[in-house]
């Protein structure tokens, strides 16, 4: 029993990124916009987010952990909502290929990442990093203790940081949006038939730069999130390598929900630390880490084989849309 | 003015034509802007951009053992961008060429264990590259099966494949492959590719697969089958055309010259096997071949100048201090500005109260 609560908890931890890097991209895609560049995207947010909490603690003479989050939760933002902007720009407005472009991004964002990162090493001389008080902060959680007390649910339930909770409620949130709302019905719309959503006189250019944008910006904070819990705030040039990826291959195993990237994102964080909390002698470590992978080209396989048509992509996922285009 | 109409600022207009002198002129002042930004990076680290590009020149091209080590990060990403050329015209997303190195090394590196002391050099180097075409063609043919039997998206395929095969190289090289301290053991001699000029045969390899993708596409029934399909689907299958067994096999080509060039790195550039054999070439090569706008000849001068960079860089990181992810900086900038510029190529932009161009048809 105790090894299974540990696990959870963990697989917690290490989802938490992914489910925000998950839903981030969710967003997009919903618009009809693959941007295969959240690899990219999350490796600024996290250098940029990193690097927001550590000036700000070297600038105020009483950090608070309230203020650090808010400013990391923004650097985060910012620096996901600008990668994103060139996605759309290149892609909506001078017509690139959206594949290409997000590869591009991904080259360009790990770049980014690793040398604003290593630019602040060499600016400090060292390792960058904050106060154990911020780091223990951004690892603790929010709800009151007595609840994590509580034997077995406590720990699982009550127990996950600032930022978990933080993610269910954007899940719940992005569910209602797009499943109740009238602007979310036009974003899927623009996703799934641009020209029809075009010929209704909805405004096409603006729902794809708005929702890869903020979109942009959430898979961002996921990198964020890595950096400042599962890698105690220290950057490391090599840390969020492949997060992105698994984001990506995470919203197809969701197959595009985000009620369900609550649940599988804490699966995938589970398959990525399984090898860490459940040993079996007869399966290598290294072959767990392929799980996550595996398990996403089986959905995918499935789906397209049963072609029920509430489990497919978005239909104009990755094409281009232009209205002279016939 | 009978009524009052609002005219936009400015609108956009196909271009019937343009002179190629003009787009090449777009094209390279393009470059000249990616590389203004990069300045702009360069600077932030407390150096003088302009001093800081001709170190990274001299760095990629100074001398004789800087030229060698350009052409050998040249050769992989001219080789994949000429594998990835035919899904292109396909439309056919195939991201996947990271892995099908890795599988085409994986193989090759297999017929090594398997038969290094039994056979001499030539032998071995080719049983070497047939497994290695076997190999990562048969890892580009999965993906090309299911789309081509369940229209199942390739790219997302591909990509999930790219990271299954590199984690079971991982498990092998951690794991029972193992020589010392979590690496393989490095080739012996005849099991490496030669050298030419200095560098490994590799490069005269893929100028070869150059020439050969460019007659394959140009000139066979094979490369009018792709172009057909890439262009429409619905008219190659009125004429007929077996659009899946087309897909599985272009699938497959592509994902035996990726193979082959993973058994070029493996035996010529690393004289090993390594997870991290593919490097990320597989992403580069795709933005090469697309920039090339699937070219085999302009394949060889964008690979060439995106080695350029990445040499240069490392020398730029040892001699002024710049974190060496700069190159992945300014080959993002490249490539996006690059990428950008064929708009204004392809459109043009006219102005409120501008007359049309001369001899252009309006839309």
């Amino acid at each position: 029993m105790k090894l299974i609560t540990d696990l959870l908890v963990a697989a917690i931890i290490y989802g938490t990124p992914l489910m925000f890097g998950t839903l981030g991209e969710i967003l997009t895609e919903k618009s009809g916009n693959l941007n295969l560049g959240v690899e990219g995207i999350m490796f600024m947010g996290g250098a940029i987010g990193l690097g927001g909490v550590y000036y700000y603690e070297q600038a105020a003479s009483a950090p608070s952990f309230a203020v650090a989050l808010l400013i990391a939760l923004l650097c985060a933002f910012l620096a996901g909502a600008l990668a994103s902007l060139i996605f759309s720009f290149l892609t909506t407005t001078l017509r690139t290929n959206q594949n290409v472009t997000g590869l591009a991004l991904a080259i360009f964002g790990t770049g980014v990442g690793q040398f604003v990162g290593e630019l602040m090493r060499l600016k400090a001389g060292g390792y960058v990093t904050v106060s154990n008080a911020l780091k223990s902060a951004f690892t603790a959680s929010p709800m009151p203790a007595f609840l994590q007390k509580i034997p077995v649910v406590g720990p699982i339930l009550f127990g996950a940081n600032w930022f978990f909770y933080i993610g269910v409620v954007l899940a719940v949130c992005m569910h209602l949006f797009l499943k109740k709302s009238r602007v979310g019905l036009y974003l899927r719309s623009v996703g799934e038939s641009p020209a029809t959503a075009d010929a209704a006189g909805i405004n096409v250019t603006r729902y794809k730069y708005l929702a890869t944008i903020i979109g942009g910006g959430i898979s961002a904070i996921g990198g964020m999130i890595y950096i400042t819990t599962s890698a105690g705030c220290t950057w490391n040039n090599e840390g969020l390598s492949g997060e992105g990826w698994l984001a990506v291959a995470l919203v197809i195993f969701c197959l595009w929900r985000p009620l369900s990237a609550i649940w599988g994102s804490v699966l995938f964080g589970a398959l990525m630390i399984l090898y860490v909390r459940l040993q079996v002698s007869f399966i290598p470590t290294e072959l767990y880490k392929i799980l996550p992978y595996v398990v996403t080209v089986i959905v995918l396989v499935i789906t397209s084989l049963r072609n029920s048509k509430d489990k497919q992509p978005p239909e104009a996922l990755g094409l281009a849309y232009f209205r002279e285009d016939r | 003015m009978e009524h009052k109409v609002k005219t936009p600022l400015f609108h956009l207009a196909k271009r019937t034509g343009i002179a190629p002198s003009w787009a090449w002129l777009i094209r390279l002042s393009s470059i000249l802007v990616a590389l203004v930004i990069g300045s702009l990076a360069i600077a932030i680290t407390g150096n003088q951009p302009i001093p800081a590009y001709r170190t990274l020149l001299e760095g990629a091209l100074g001398n004789e053992a800087f030229r060698r080590q350009t052409v050998k990060m040249a050769v992989p990403l001219l080789g994949c961008a000429l594998a990835i050329a035919p899904c292109f015209k396909m439309r056919f997303w195939n991201i996947g060429a990271e892995g099908q190195i890795t599988a085409g090394a994986l193989a090759a590196t297999l017929m090594v264990r398997l038969f290094a002391a039994k056979l001499s050099a030539l032998p071995l180097l080719l049983l070497m590259a047939i497994a290695a075409i076997l190999g990562g063609g048969l890892w580009g043919l999965i993906p090309g099966f299911f789309k081509a039997k369940w229209n199942t998206n390739e790219t997302l395929f591909t990509l999930m494949m790219n990271y299954i095969i590199i984690g079971v190289v991982a498990w092998l090289q951690a794991g029972p492959w193992e020589a010392r301290q979590g690496r393989m053991a490095q080739f012996p001699a005849n099991a490496c590719l030669p050298k030419v000029l200095g560098v490994h045969c590799g490069w005269i390899i893929v100028l070869v697969l150059a020439v050969l993708i460019h007659v394959y596409m140009k000139y066979t029934k094979h490369g009018y089958e792709i172009s057909v399909i890439g262009d429409s689907m619905r008219t190659a299958q009125y004429a007929g055309m077996n659009v899946g067994r087309i897909m599985m096999r272009t699938m497959f080509l592509s994902g035996a010259i990726s193979g082959l060039v993973g058994f070029i790195v493996a035996s010529g550039a690393n004289n090993t096997l390594a997870k991290d054999i593919a490097g990320g070439v597989g992403f580069t090569s795709i933005t090469v071949a697309w920039l090339s706008q699937l070219n085999a000849f302009a394949m060889i001068l964008i690979s060439l100048m995106l080695a350029i960079l990445t040499k240069g860089a490392s020398t730029l990181q040892t001699q002024m201090g710049v974190p060496a992810a700069i190159s992945d900086i300014i080959t993002g900038l490249l490539l996006f500005c690059m990428l950008g510029c064929e708009f204004f190529i392809n459109f043009r932009i006219v102005f409120r109260g501008s007359r049309p161009e001369k001899g252009g048809k309006q839309g």
